[in-house]
């Protein structure tokens, strides 16, 4: 496959892996986070970690959409897939999720309309297709998918399309990363930057990082290449005594983001006043709402919801793992009671949930001697 | 060894607990049935194993076979079953009809028994047309004709529109099992070549672009076919050595390779770069976020053979048509036992787990 397998060269790999090595310091050790799920899965996916030398320790970040959804959310999702009439739309993803009495696929199997889709644009077209009945989107993650709700919005509302409403969960990255950052136990040396958020909001907003932090963060792309080359350019900066924002996704993320997708959110959404974040508490100005302009189309208004702040269940860490406080083999409950299959927190998942990549993926990746 | 037993870190002894958890058979603790139950992965498993099981339990049903077999009066005979409610009933390179001779004539073939003959239940929904149900009923008598078996007794049932979509198929296969097979999934050895019969994630994509739901247009077609004359090479060129066969249907290859590391607590390492996918599928696969691992096929087996008759079963198997990229994708280990480990194309090293949930529903 062109464009794709050349940033999956086998031999480029473990060439850069050379040079990973060559650039640690003896005696010294690194604890790099990934802040965006996405990562977490192409590290577990082919295998990165286990290319690492020993010092340079990889941990996961809050940057997955599904894994920050606090259990309220879900739940008012559930009770609106549950009016009659509703067909409920969502990404694939959500269908596991659980809120406090079950998953979306259970509310499916007890009768609610509940249907995957791949694009927002979906949802809009089984409005167009469904008259008769109500449709719902329930819309999540970060800057990345933000702009396709709200062009999808923006239609529905040129189109007139009455029977069309969306559930906003979409949340902006740089307000937990501040908050993480914040925290005076957060032991992180350096960061590998959110790419597909980059791509829409730019590598500028994340001048903090170095600024105020004195922390290196190297914005990267996805493939396997690109992760290692960006884990690279962290330890040069560190060798060279830098602490500098860089970006290693040029071929995708400006410095100054793209304003079209930027416009239309601005048009669409606005900021809450905060948002609860899954483990990690409630942030102010974290999340985007659904603008006054775009209020007919809010699903938060034409439907009545529980609304109710539904505590994460005792036992789950999720919180622990997304500030990168505990790996997800340290979780009490990880591999045990809370499994891909049956899970507790959401980090056991979304497959960019850092718990289900490790299960699914990680846990023989540095035994590299199996014997056969 | 467990990794408990020396000096291990906290890692390894979680990893350790971990796998204990996993390797217990699965309970059925779900208060429903849903679309996960039928997707071949966890939840298929902890209903099989936790529910159908204990309930049912004989020899026959626990070895989990493709295919059951009954002992007659010194011949031995292998029978299976299967269900058919692919939507749409008809995509590129196959139909309904068709699939459910050759999905249930293959388990029987990767049983090591020649098929006989099939039964086929049909439960149609009210409104069907008379011509479609006759293209269907014409595709099953080809495809009988072809895998070499006859329809020897069937049943109509019909229900209200709405109540099924268009139609399903059941049949029943029997087969003889060859006097050359020895075959069970208890069978598989330390250092067991594992073949591929070709390339994989044809029919399962076929399907799902045949539903129209992602705009995405690729030449695609279902690789259904009999897997008979495959089964038969390999008999031929590797008689008592080779130790099992399993065709990859739903779920596709990490599902049965981890089905079979299960049933035989072997574990299985494959080379990620040996696997043949075609380039359309390899493309589809990758901008839906599916591995073509997991995708399904009708049309393609995978057989254990002890090291030293491989390369001959690997020619065999390539000189039959429609296995042309019949390729080694590795090896069976004892260690770590149950699970199926790949070796990324890339360099890294991963667990290959069963899926908890289904991308693709309703595929076969």
């Amino acid at each position: 496959m062109r464009f794709v397998q050349e940033f999956r060269d086998a031999e480029l790999g473990r060439a850069l892996a050379a040079d990973i090595a060559a650039l640690v310091e003896p005696g010294r050790s690194y604890k790099l986070m990934e802040i965006c799920g996405g990562h977490t899965h192409a590290i577990y996916r082919y295998g990165i970690d286990g290319m690492l030398p020993e010092q340079v320790e990889l941990v996961h970040g809050p940057g997955c959409p599904v894994c920050v959804l606090p259990m309220g959310r879900v739940d008012d999702g559930i009770a609106i897939a549950h009016e009659p009439g509703v067909i409920f739309a969502c990404f694939g993803d959500m269908l596991r999720v659980p809120g406090s009495r079950g998953t979306l696929l259970e509310a499916k199997a007890e009768g609610a309309d509940v249907r995957m889709v791949y694009s927002p644009l979906d949802a809009l077209e089984i409005a167009r297709a469904n008259p008769d009945r109500e449709v719902v989107f329930f819309a999540i993650g970060f800057e990345t998918t933000a702009p396709s709700t709200a062009l999808t919005l923006r239609r529905a509302k040129a189109e007139g399309i009455a029977n069309f409403s969306c559930v906003c969960n979409h949340v902006t990255i740089v307000p937990p990363l501040q908050a993480l950052l914040d925290s005076p136990s957060l032991e992180v040396d350096g960061f590998i930057g959110p790419g597909h958020v980059s791509s829409v909001v730019g590598v500028r907003p994340f001048d903090f990082v170095p600024a105020e932090h004195g922390k290196p963060m190297v914005v990267s792309g996805f493939e396997p290449l690109d992760v290692l080359q960006s884990i690279r350019m962290l330890l040069a900066q560190f060798a060279d005594g830098r602490r500098e924002l860089e970006n290693q996704y040029a071929r995708v993320v400006a410095w100054d983001g793209n304003p079209r997708a930027l416009a239309v959110m601005a048009e669409v959404f606005e900021p809450r006043a905060s948002f609860e974040w899954r483990g990690l508490g409630t942030i102010p100005r974290s999340a985007l709402k659904l603008s006054d302009a775009y209020a007919e189309l809010d699903a938060e208004r034409r439907f009545t919801t529980p609304g109710v702040r539904v505590g994460d269940p005792p036992a789950c860490q999720c919180g622990e793992v997304l500030t990168g406080a505990i790996r997800p083999w340290e979780c009490k409950v990880f591999g045990t009671a809370c499994t891909p299959e049956r899970a507790i927190g959401t980090c056991m998942v979304s497959p960019e949930g850092a718990c289900a990549a490790y299960y699914t993926y990680g846990r023989y990746a540095r035994e590299r001697g199996v014997t056969v | 060894m467990s990794a408990a037993a020396n000096g291990a870190t906290r890692e390894e002894r979680v990893l350790d607990i971990v796998q204990r958890t996993r390797s217990r058979p699965a309970r059925f603790r779900d208060a429903q049935i849903t679309m996960s139950h039928g997707a071949g992965g966890k939840a298929s498993q902890s209903l099989i194993e936790g529910l159908l099981l204990p309930a049912l339990c004989n020899d026959a049903l626990a070895a989990l076979g493709d295919a059951g077999t009954v002992a007659l009066d010194g011949a031995a005979l292998a029978i299976s079953t299967d269900s058919f409610v692919v939507t749409p009933i008809r995509f590129p390179g196959g139909s309904i009809g068709e699939l459910a001779v050759n999905g249930t004539v293959n388990d029987v073939a990767v049983s090591g028994a020649r098929p006989l003959a099939i039964t086929l239940s049909l439960v149609l929904e009210e409104g069907l047309s008379s011509s479609e149900l006759r293209e269907e009923i014409d595709a099953v008598a080809r495809a009988a004709q072809a895998a070499g078996v006859q329809v020897i007794a069937g049943d109509t049932k019909v229900v209200e529109r709405g109540h099924a979509d268009a139609m399903y198929a059941c049949t029943t296969g029997l087969g003889v099992i060859d006097p050359r097979a020895r075959l069970s999934p208890a069978g598989l050895r330390p250092g067991d070549h594992i073949l591929l019969s070709g390339s994989v994630g044809e029919h399962g994509m076929a399907v799902m672009l045949a539903r129209n739901e992602f705009s995405l247009e690729a030449d695609i077609r279902s690789d259904t076919r009999s897997l008979w004359p495959a089964a038969d090479a390999l008999l031929a060129a590797a008689g008592r050595d080779l130790h099992c066969m399993r065709d990859p249907t739903r779920g596709g290859v990490a599902s049965a390779l981890n089905e079979l590391a299960r049933a035989s607590g072997m574990s299985a390492l494959i080379r990620e770069a040996d696997v043949p996918v075609d380039a359309a599928v390899a493309g589809a696969a990758e901008l839906l976020g599916i591995d073509p691992l997991y995708v399904a096929n009708e049309g393609k087996l995978l057989a254990f053979v002890a090291p030293g008759r491989a390369g001959a079963a690997l020619a065999a198997l390539r000189a039959v048509p429609g296995c042309e990229q019949a390729a080694d994708i590795g090896e069976v280990a004892q260690e770590p036992p149950g699970m199926v480990l790949v070796d990324t194309a890339f360099g890294g090293r991963r667990v290959l787990d069963l899926l908890a949930g289904d991308p693709l529903p309703r595929i076969c």
